[in-house]
């Protein structure tokens, strides 16, 4: 049976984690590659490396960071951030990156999905949205949440599924941060509305959360940073708990 | 009985066979093609401790003691490429042990669905798109961590845990068949693993399966 995937989010800046971890078995707590083994050999599903920096003269470093993290894990794993353009996607994945998320450059372009689809393949191409619910509508934003658009988020998920997106990841930034659950309403209305992967994101807090958002949600996957970094939840017992929940997941 | 007709060592559970030497000797091609991806594949074979080389001369494949053809992308496109260059009647001609990995092992089978392909006809399996009645439950691709069941007493599964997770990401299968060696579920059963004399293929990535990929991979380096 297909198993639902839990998967831990790393900010990256300048090489670097951010946000703070606090692993005991770490030397070094910013240290990406070896956060990223420790939640390889702990269990996680897949990686995802999120690069806030992302400015031109930073993505050397990250494609040698890749390199780095894909040599050390055995697990896929995702790289986004400021990516706009076939030739970035081509670096990373040939630094070894296995997909890639794009956000903002796809709102700015949605034609870019089309062709980094039909150029690498559905699979490697991760559709992030970040959406917020103004006035009782969801609508679309970029920038990390700060700009408002006029896309509303059920429309451009199911555009971007049609213009080949292999997955999506939804982002709620009215719940991102507050550890007070998943927007499971939202997801659930896009996850049965697409014939394609939703990754959930934004508000984790318990494991009961992570239940919730795969049975009320319908959430192919779910994501969380700061729950994981903070050893608040530990991977292991969160898959525990969620195959005693009767969740299908990998051990 | 290894190759060269010397008896194997015992291996390690989930890890590199104790005659790590023969190994780290072992000509490995990886087959060199526009497919994406192919370098998560190096890296695991270096995690292994083995140097592959990512190649699409003849000579040295032919050289090879074990050739890998991974893959990531299209069919028709990455059929074309391969006839371009010759590779596909290498492929029918090799004779040391093969791996297919993903497309790969698409690419083996007799026809794929996907563009309307003509495939190598290693496996003479038909290769579907995946046609979910109810497209809420079951999506396509089918990505994600999924079992491998119905495990033949093959050394490419020497072993393994009874129903391993391997990693999946793909939209077309391939058809159970006689040479089925392990079977997965979804949406229907398909083939997970085909092995026909010195050909095996794995439908899943490996290469990205955790300790069980890494147990695929070096049981093949020891085949």
């Amino acid at each position: 049976m297909l198993t639902k995937r839990i998967i831990p989010c790393l900010d990256i800046k300048e090489g670097r984690t951010v946000k703070g971890v606090n692993f005991v078995e770490l030397r070094d707590a910013g240290d990406p590659v070896e956060l990223a083994k420790i939640y390889s050999d702990e269990g996680a599903d897949e990686l995802v490396f999120l690069d806030i920096t992302a400015t031109v003269d930073k993505r050397k470093t990250l494609a040698e960071l890749v390199t780095k993290v894909a040599k050390a894990i055995n697990i896929p794993f995702t790289v986004g951030g400021g990516i706009s353009t076939i030739e970035d996607v081509k670096v990373l994945l040939n630094a070894g990156a296995d997909k890639i998320s794009i956000n903002s450059s796809a709102v700015k372009n949605p034609q870019i999905i089309n062709d980094m689809a039909a150029e690498f393949g559905s699979q490697c191409v991760v559709v992030a949205i970040d959406t917020r619910n103004v006035d009782g509508i969801d609508f679309v934003h970029t920038h990390g949440g700060r700009k408002a658009t006029l896309l509303k988020t059920q429309e451009w998920a199911q555009e971007v599924c049609d213009r080949g997106a292999g997955e999506i990841l939804l982002t709620s930034m009215d719940h991102d941060g507050t550890k007070a659950g998943f927007s499971n309403e939202l997801l659930a209305e896009i996850s049965s509305a697409l014939s394609i992967p939703v990754i959930a994101s934004g508000g984790a807090g318990t494991m009961t959360h992570f239940k919730d958002v795969f049975t009320f949600g319908k959430a192919d996957a779910a994501l969380a940073a700061s729950i994981f970094h903070f050893k608040e939840i530990g991977i292991p017992e969160l898959k525990s708990y969620l195959s005693d929940s009767e969740i299908s997941i990998r051990k | 009985m290894t190759e060269d007709g010397r008896p194997k060592t015992e291996e390690r559970h989930f890890g590199l066979p104790s005659s790590v030497s023969r190994l780290l000797n072992m000509k490995i091609a990886v087959i060199k093609y526009n497919s994406g991806n192919v370098q998560s594949v190096l890296y695991a074979l270096e995690r292994l401790g083995v140097n592959a080389e990512l190649t699409d001369d003849p000579e040295v494949i032919r050289a090879a003691d074990k050739v890998i053809f991974p893959g990531q992308g299209e069919a028709s496109t990455a059929m074309r490429y391969l006839k371009e260059r010759k590779l596909d009647q290498l492929i029918s001609d090799i004779k040391q042990p093969f791996l297919g990995v993903c497309l790969g092992l698409q690419l083996l089978c007799e026809h794929s669905e996907e563009n309307d392909t003509e495939c190598l006809g290693i496996f003479p399996v038909k290769v579907n798109r995946f046609v979910p009645e109810n497209s809420q439950e079951f999506k396509v691709p089918h990505v994600g961590w999924n079992e491998l069941e119905n495990l033949a007493n093959n050394p490419l599964l020497k072993d393994l845990p009874a129903e391993p997770f391997v990693y999946y990401v793909h939209s077309f299968y391939a058809e159970l068949s006689d040479y089925t060696i392990a079977q997965t579920h979804y949406i229907h059963d398909f083939s997970g693993i085909l092995h026909r004399d010195n050909y095996y293929a794995i439908q899943a990535h490996p290469e990205k399966s955790g300790l069980v990929g890494e147990k695929l991979l070096s049981n093949f380096l020891c085949i």
